[in-house]
């Protein structure tokens, strides 16, 4: 019974997760995000921010490859947290995920 | 790590229905680019020791949802199905599933220096836990030898943690951490009353980041805990070396980590590109038997040789061998993975 509760639980995770993917219809704040990826040189224009990316973001993590732009301001509240960014370093980190 | 099977009704309910009303409740206070998001990884690792393989089809989901413009609630668990060779001159496999939340936390972010955490977290000793633990971001399958000590054997605590930025300017930004935990024998939330914190210097120039981490664990024996750790990445090398020392009561050991992106020559997308070839080794050092504190029983010595390959659509494939020498016995490590990693929004938002 409870292998069959994990595999239920694990299969509603992943089911939830299908969902939310399959559920990226193509509005305008996804098709920026799309660009986003396709374009990652948007985010790489030697800024401060990228700087910042680089300091504080990628010494534990390679950047992800491209993400929509409407989770921009919570990665970067988390990586605030997690990096101890300071406030000027978080602006400049926005500016260069959301340029 | 708690076993699933052993969880009551209750505490999965529990846990469910917390983790729905935060999201339910983000969902009035987002703004265009707060939407909550889910991020994590899927994975199937598998590891053969001493002849045995292992096999760990893995998910690690985290949610991160702020809430207003100075909350912010995070959560990671992890599912495993592990699927073992039965032993005892038995043929065939057995298999268990395990659940365990590695944090579920509330940031209130005070003001530029300070950020007051609540909840379960992950015990700021060292950088491995924090930094590295993530199956998306850590090199090597298995955690290091020394990832125990100071971590107060679960890894995860339970209680308050001050954090942030003490001071920042272009030449030096110095960080701490300092957190109480409570002990709690919560399956969910298992921890050791223990209290501690860190401090770390980063020269943004040298590219040079040094640290220090104490913990005392005040549960039954009162025990210290000390640990530093020294990371550099050269400037334009593609280059990054990682490295820990830890001292508890009865033994003490270091890891150093080197890891290399093939992009010097080729382009992040060439074939040659996506491969990252990474060393560590590690030594550890009895002085007293413990068979409490997570290190081997006999002082060791392991290196560890991997090849990481990079796909497109943030899937990466992991090899590594691991030769390990002790006193007890002398043995091959091989662990193979591949991981996918994810990162949505948990709607569309505007």
């Amino acid at each position: 019974m409870t292998r069959i509760n994990a595999l239920v639980l694990a299969t509603g995770v992943l089911g939830i997760l299908g969902t939310l993917m399959a559920q990226s219809a193509p509005t305008e704040a996804d098709q920026q995000g799309k660009l986003q990826k396709e374009q990652p040189a948007a985010m790489v224009a030697g800024t401060p921010g990228e700087r910042v990316f680089q300091q504080h973001c990628s010494r534990c993590h390679n950047a992800p490859q491209g993400f929509p732009p409407q989770i921009s301001g919570t990665i970067l509240r988390h990586m605030r947290v997690r990096a101890s960014l300071s406030a000027p370093d978080e602006k400049a980190l926005l500016r260069f995920l959301n340029p | 790590m708690s076993s699933y099977a052993k969880l009551s009704p209750h505490t999965k309910w529990s846990t469910i229905t917390l983790l729905s009303f935060l999201g339910l409740a983000t969902l009035q206070s987002a703004r265009a680019q707060d939407i909550p998001l889910i991020s994590g990884g899927v994975g199937l690792i598998t590891s053969t020791n001493g002849g045995n393989t292992t096999y760990l089809p893995i998910i690690a989901p985290a949610l991160v949802a702020p809430i207003g413009n100075h909350l912010l609630v995070e959560s990671r668990a992890t599912i495993v199905e592990s699927y073992f060779p039965r032993g005892g001159g038995q043929s065939g496999y057995d298999h268990n599933a395990f659940l365990g939340l590695s944090y579920l936390q509330a940031d209130v972010i005070a003001n530029r220096h300070l950020t007051f955490v609540a909840g379960e977290f992950l015990t700021p000793f060292g950088t491995y836990n924090e930094r590295l633990s993530p199956i998306w971001i850590g090199n090597f399958e298995a955690a290091p030898l020394i990832f125990s000590l100071g971590t107060m054997n679960t890894a995860s605590s339970v209680g308050g943690m001050l954090r942030g930025s003490a001071f920042s300017s272009d030449k030096v930004d110095i960080d701490y951490t300092a957190y109480f935990s409570a002990a709690s024998t919560n399956q969910q939330f298992d921890a050791e009353r223990s209290t501690g914190g860190r401090a770390s210097v980063y020269l943004p120039n040298a590219r040079l980041e040094a640290g220090l981490s104490v913990g005392r664990l005040l549960q039954e024996t009162h025990e210290n805990y000390f640990g530093v750790h020294l990371w550099w990445e050269p400037e334009n090398s593609n280059l990054r070396l990682r490295s820990e020392y830890a001292r508890g009561p009865h033994a003490q050991g270091y890891w150093v980590e080197a890891d290399y992106r093939c992009l010097r020559f080729h382009s992040e997308d060439s074939l040659i590109g996506r491969f990252e070839p990474v060393f560590r080794m590690q030594q550890t050092f009895r002085s007293q038997p413990d068979s409490e504190d997570g290190l081997p029983s006999a002082s060791t010595q392991e290196a560890d040789f991997a090849l990481d390959y990079h796909l497109p659509h943030e899937v990466r494939i992991n090899t590594s061998y691991s030769r390990q020498l002790s006193s007890v016995s002398n043995r091959n490590i091989w662990q193979t993975g591949i991981v996918y990693r994810f990162l949505i929004p948990t709607w569309r938002g505007k």
